[in-house]
């Protein structure tokens, strides 16, 4: 089963790379990732689908926590959450089949964003299965062409933010004096 | 307004700041701006001869004293030559600071000439690294990367500036906090956890310490000491904890795992407690990970959370600096003795007699032959001079293994190896960093004749600075742990592993401007090495020795720690 992962990070150059380059040298492969700024437009949230052996998962998302721009990873695939993926889609469609494709788009909740003699722009969002079959269905008219977002999931269990707080700078006062120096002297 | 300053100016006020004395780099194109600055500030800066050997250097001065060494390179070539430097830190948890040049911010992406992507490149090299875009932005990048590398498990950061922001004027303001919200440092371990492991430890018949670099990270050693003291356990030391606890303690065993001592693997193998502290149960001390301490349970204490459950799970997780836990732990410790002490005694007891039986049985004791060299007696002579307290610095392969078995180190930061990258090509650049933060201390540096290869243009910066290095080669004539292995395990079909045409020591070390000297003969090995000793500056001793011993014990890879060949015989091949 594909592992969910949701991460609050910092919105800054190079964050992405520290975290897929985590899931990169295991050589795993990522599934979806999507990744936009938060209501706080210095942080991002990041939703990430990929295939962890089930043993490793703990340890993964433990390495995700130690990155200094992740301020907290979270396992969503096992914790009470909510998953959506939006599909873009431009179906070719005959004359004759027009009637029949809004039909089909509108048992899928999908909405018409574009009209035009050869066909439909369509936005659906739904769960990743739910689309798969949207997608089949809608093949089925006539040519077509398909964006994914990603999965994009949400927490329904608040979980507790902890933040580190300011520290001053400069050399360490009283931490990690060198070992005297009674050693050997040279004759 | 005149109190303008240039980035680089801004830069080594940042490194005052740090309270950095000393830099081990290389200069080039884009960091001239830098060294410009350089030339009238009083910033020491070393110029090793290679940037490997700058981060090895970096290396050496903080592993021997706890501090951040700091090296520096220039693009390009310079950024890629640190990066094996930079790796090792990581794999070692060694707190070393990088600076790199990179080429001006308009040039960057353009292939422009010595640009590297050192941001990229150093992603998966540094504990945390910066690109500085902007002037405005360097002292927080400095800071925070001093405030990385020195915290939490120690690492290597890396902070990359352009030639423009090195040349940008501002008015300096120094910055005097940080803020990394999301960096999480678990310094209090759990007092719950903690009061449960003392409960642990006493109820215990055969408890068993692990101890390793991270008692030596966090300081401490003292700590360390008590709780042996107080629960009077076996204790290992693992390659990166030598020292932790002194050598001469009667409760130290020796090091542990795939040439650790018998004693050890067997004291881990039949432990009925997993005491294990500042360890990540390396692959190369647990052999095969099944079957490794089979009957334990494990108590770990980690700064890392993520290295609590990564190999072997843990009964009893703590995460927490070592310092901090191991002094709550021995107060409640002492507190409970009186109640607790006495429930196992008859185990304890019992158990020390098993542990001092395997001791006896198979020690891990120096050979000697008259006719040559052995190399045991090599480093049983290097143990005697040293006397458990000069800076023993070392390379990678079997001379390292007989230096960790043999060499009795009774403080910690005295030993200082390439652990779990191990790089060959370590030592010496390492104790050049080691001998200039330890001005007054006797510095070997101990390499193969393969290894020391790999480093000879170090013998030029120590020469420059006079550095009293003593540079022992434990010359075998062969890249030895690679033929030891082509033995054991490839039908002794010995591939590209003999070195011949190495260069006459006397000469060597005397085209470099200090003296040099090949010994052979056992009988002359002691006073060759008091001349080296004696010499106020470097000494290169070039000891010949039997070529082709092993080192034992040994744990084939793949094997369980208790199934040790101990010495030469035809062992049953494993497969790597
Ligand atoms: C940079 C690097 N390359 C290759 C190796 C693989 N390796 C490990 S030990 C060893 C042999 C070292 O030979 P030498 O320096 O003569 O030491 P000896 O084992 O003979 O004591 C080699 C090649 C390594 N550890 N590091
Ligand atoms: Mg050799």
């Amino acid at each position: 089963m594909l592992q969910v992962i949701s991460l609050l990070l910092e919105n800054k150059p190079g964050a992405l790379m520290r975290v897929t380059g985590l899931l990169g040298a295991r050589g795993y492969n990522i599934e979806s990732l999507t990744v936009a700024r938060t209501t706080d437009s210095a942080l991002s949230r990041m939703t990430i689908v990929v295939d962890v052996d089930p043993p490793l998962r703990k340890q993964v998302i433990k390495q995700m926590n130690k990155l200094v721009n992740v301020l907290q990873a979270s396992d969503l695939t096992e914790s009470p959450s909510v998953a959506r993926e939006l599909v873009l889609m431009r179906v070719r469609s005959t004359m004759e089949a027009r009637a029949s494709v809004l039909k089909e788009a509108e048992i899928f909740g999908a909405r018409v964003i574009d009209s035009s003699m050869e066909g439909f722009a369509l936005e659906a969002t739904g769960d990743s299965e739910k689309l798969d079959e949207f997608i089949d269905v809608m093949r089925s008219y006539g040519e077509i062409e398909v964006t994914r977002s990603g999965t994009v999931a949400v927490t329904l269990e608040p979980r507790k933010l902890r933040l580190s707080s300011p520290v001053p700078t400069g050399a360490p006062k009283t931490t990690n004096t060198p070992t005297p120096a009674n050693g050997v002297i040279n004759a | 307004m005149s109190n303008l300053m240039s980035g680089s100016k801004i830069l080594l006020e940042c490194l005052a700041r740090e309270g950095v004395d000393t830099m081990f780099g290389y200069p080039g194109g884009v960091t001239l701006p830098f060294y410009d600055a350089m030339y009238d500030h009083p910033l020491r800066h070393v110029l090793v001869r290679h940037e490997e050997n700058a981060a090895f250097a970096a290396q050496g001065y903080a592993r021997s004293t706890g501090r951040v060494g700091v090296c520096c390179a220039t693009s390009g070539p310079g950024a890629t030559n640190l990066t094996t430097g930079l790796v090792d830190a990581m794999m070692d948890s060694i707190p070393i600071v990088a600076l790199t040049g990179q080429v001006s911010t308009k040039l960057m992406g353009s292939d422009a000439f010595q640009e590297a992507d050192t941001f990229g490149i150093t992603r998966a090299c540094t504990k945390h690294n910066f690109l500085v875009k902007t002037l405005a932005d360097l002292p927080q990048a400095v800071h925070e990367a001093f405030y990385i590398a020195s915290t939490g498990r120690p690492g290597p950061v890396l902070v990359d500036v352009p030639k423009d922001v090195f040349q940008a004027q501002a008015h300096y303001v120094p910055v005097t906090t940080i803020h990394l919200p999301g960096y999480k440092v678990h310094t209090d371990g759990h007092a719950g956890q903690i009061r449960r492991a003392a409960h642990m430890m006493w109820e215990a018949k055969r408890p068993f310490i692990y101890a390793g670099g991270g008692i030596i990270a966090s300081n401490a050693s003292g700590e360390l000491k008590e709780l042996v003291e107080i629960l009077d356990a076996p204790t290992v030391c693992t390659l990166m904890g030598l020292g932790a606890l002194p050598a001469d303690h009667p409760n130290f065993i020796s090091l542990p795992g795939m040439h650790g001592s018998y004693a050890a693997n067997m004291g881990m193998t039949e432990a009925d407690l997993l005491i294990a502290l500042g360890v990540r149960f390396d692959d190369r001390v647990t052999g095969r990970l099944a079957a490794f301490a089979p009957h334990a349970k494990v108590i770990h204490v980690d700064i890392d959370a993520a290295e609590i459950g990564k190999n072997r799970a843990a009964d009893l997780p703590i995460v927490g600096d070592a310092k901090r836990v191991l002094s709550k732990l021995n107060k409640i410790l002492a507190e409970l003795a009186p109640a607790h002490a006495a429930i196992n005694a008859d185990g304890r007891k019992a158990w020390w007699g098993q542990v001092r039986g395997w001791q006896e049985e198979h020690p891990l004791a120096p050979e000697f032959s008259t006719s040559e060299i052995k190399p045991q007696h090599l480093m049983a002579e290097i143990d005697r001079i040293s006397g458990g307290k000069a800076i023993v610095c070392s390379d990678v392969g079997q001379h390292q293994m007989w230096a960790a078995q043999l060499i009795r180190f009774n403080q910690p930061r005295l030993w200082i190896n390439s652990g779990g990258l191990g790089s060959m090509g370590f030592g010496l650049p390492a104790a050049l960093g080691a001998q200039f933060a330890n001005p007054g201390k006797l510095v070997f540096s101990i390499g193969g004749d393969g290894g020391f290869q790999m480093s000879i243009p170090e013998l030029s910066t120590i020469a420059s600075y006079g550095l009293p290095i003593k540079i022992i080669v434990m010359n075998n004539g062969y890249l030895g742990m690679v033929r030891q292995w082509q033995e054991l395990f490839y039908n002794n079909r010995l591939s590209s592993v003999t070195l011949d045409c190495f260069p006459d020591a006397e000469k060597l070390a005397g085209a470099y401007g200090f003296p040099g000297r090949t010994v052979e003969n056992p009988a002359d090995l002691a006073s060759a090495l008091q001349t080296a000793v004696n010499e106020p500056g470097p000494y290169l001793l070039n000891v010949k020795v039997s070529p082709f011993e092993n080192v034992y014990p040994m744990v084939p890879a793949g094997g369980a720690i208790n199934e040790m060949v101990l010495c030469d015989a035809k062992p049953v091949a494993v497969a790597q």
